[in-house]
């Protein structure tokens, strides 16, 4: 799965797409593969304050429980109801339909430490490389 | 987000077959000190590989699983002798080709570990147990059996074992053997010639609440890996797929299958874990008996029960347990989303009052008490086909 080039990438693998101080976050393709099938979400409450490297809610698989870390600060203006019923949304589509959070930016220039898609594809191959080593 | 997988240059313990594993792109993890795999994406990942297992077949390496031999010395009776002293069923009751779920305890009625004894032949018992506690146990059954005649020998290393697990694992089987599966019970054992490997132990033993069979086969890794494709190939019109840990587990638990550490453990006692079927009192004596006596006669403090979620949120293991006043009541032993269920359910020690089944208990989910209710357990039991024979 290609990863989007207006998006920004955390260390954490979220993704978050900004217009202006409008921003959407959610997990990356890679992240959702290594969770498995997501069968439960938590999201916060509208007009929650995020702070950057902050949890701010978690994703789980059967197996395991994936905090989810904030990539930048701002407050919730809406959070992904489908997600819901229909937590599988974020394997098949991590990018698009299986966002987490819509957010209203408190610095939209904080985007600017995250990586960019080709540094975070290089990313992941460092980490693919260090798991089969 | 946190990446799970462990890299495999690590220093983890390996079973013959972690190369396969690692060919076949599965997802690796730390299991007890074991580099195991917890899921294979080609199967199509836990959830897939569960449903394979309960409603086709599955394949399961749990060659990380440990063998004690105990069998007489200079004079015969010494073996049943040990196994009798060491461990709580009761080994007498056993014919050849007879296996019996059981356990290992310390002086005060507490867990050493649970245990399949096998009687292989007159005064000769093989004890398979858990991966983690392979050394413990080694260690353990050589102490307590010294004063008795007989030998004991750690097999462990000399056993690939893969457990074939499902409906359509007899099946598969079938296709590999010679030996006449319909002739061997649950929980009982034969040997046979399996993909031309001569006397092999084959047992209808599992740990997954289906039908099913582990194999003990010569643990090189030519021979593990010619037999685990042989087995794939066998069962590819059943629908096989390579199964992980992590299906183990939910297989296991819906089951209300002990696993060691969690609803077992040096500090739990065989009564409050529920296990009193499989724990013969009347036998003679054991290492345990009088400490059980005992407890027996105080009474229980605390009792193993299931769990099903109400409210939205999934126990996992370690979660506390309140009642609606927020006393704290216990912890979740082992707590996942069930796949044959479709529902979140756990098993908890709380105290006996607590253990009526509808009575609702808090868990505490992360920084919410999320309410979930007692239920009866087994979650799953499989439905016994009527045997026509």
């Amino acid at each position: 799965m290609a990863y989007p080039a207006n998006y920004r990438y955390s260390k954490e693998h979220e993704w978050i797409e900004a217009k202006g101080d409008a921003a959407t976050i959610g997990i990356t393709d890679y992240a959702q593969q290594e969770l498995g099938d997501v069968v439960f979400v938590e999201l916060p409450a509208v007009g929650t304050k995020l702070t950057t490297g902050k949890t701010f809610g978690s994703v789980e698989s059967v197996k395991a429980v994936s905090e989810i870390y904030a990539p930048a600060s701002g407050e919730i203006v809406s959070a992904n109801g489908e997600l819901q019923n229909k937590p599988e949304t974020i394997n098949s589509d991590p990018h698009g339909a299986g966002w987490l959070v819509k957010m209203k930016l408190a610095n939209p220039a904080e985007l600017n430490g995250l990586m960019d898609a080709a540094a975070y594809e290089k990313y992941i191959e460092e980490k693919k490389k260090e798991a089969s080593a | 987000m946190e990446s799970v997988n462990s890299p495999a240059n690590s220093t983890l313990r390996k079973t013959p077959l972690n190369a396969l594993h690692r060919r076949l792109d599965a997802k690796m993890v730390n299991f007890g000190g074991w580099d195991m795999p917890v899921e294979y994406p080609s199967s199509g990942g836990l959830v897939a590989e569960h449903k394979a297992v309960r409603n086709n077949v599955g394949v399961f390496d749990v060659s990380h699983m440990g063998d004690i031999r105990i069998h007489g010395a200079k004079h015969p009776g010494g073996a049943l002798q040990a196994v009798q002293h060491l461990t709580m069923n009761d080994a007498s009751k056993l014919a050849f080709g007879q296996a019996q779920y059981s356990a290992m305890l310390y002086p005060q009625g507490t867990f050493v570990d649970d245990v399949i004894v096998h009687r292989l032949r007159e005064d000769d018992y093989l004890l398979v147990i858990n991966a983690g506690t392979r050394e413990k146990d080694v260690q353990w059954v050589k102490n307590n059996t010294a004063k008795f005649n007989c030998v004991v020998d750690n097999l462990s290393d000399s056993y690939t074992q893969l457990a074939i697990q499902g409906p359509k694992a007899v099946e598969v089987l079938r296709k590999l053997t010679d030996a006449d599966l319909d002739a061997v019970k649950n929980y009982w054992f034969t040997h046979g010639t399996v993909c031309g490997l001569k006397n092999t132990l084959i047992a209808r033993t599992g740990y997954t609440g289906e039908d099913g069979f582990e194999i003990y086969i010569p643990s090189d890794i030519a021979t593990s890996e010619r037999v685990w494709d042989a087995v794939i190939e066998a069962g590819k019109e059943f629908g096989i797929v390579s199964c992980g840990l992590g299906a183990r587990n939910t297989l296991r638990l819906e089951s209300k299958m002990a696993l060691y550490e969690h609803e077992i453990s040096d500090t739990i006692n065989v009564w409050e874990a529920g296990l009193e079927r499989y724990c013969k009192m009347d036998k003679g004596d054991f290492v345990g008996r009088a400490a059980l006596e005992k407890a027996r006669a105080d009474g229980l403090k605390r009792t193993l029960v299931g769990l099903e979620m109400v409210d939205r949120g999934i126990a996992r293991d370690g979660y506390r347990c309140f009642d609606e006043n927020g006393k704290a009541l216990g912890v979740v032993t082992s707590g996942s989303p069930s796949p044959t269920l479709c529902k979140n359910i756990a098993l908890a020690y709380v105290p006996p009052a607590f253990a009526e089944i509808g009575t609702p208990i808090y868990v505490e989910i992360r920084t919410q008490k999320c309410k979930a209710q007692v239920v009866p357990t087994p979650f799953y039991k499989r439905l016994r086909k009527a045997t026509a024979k």
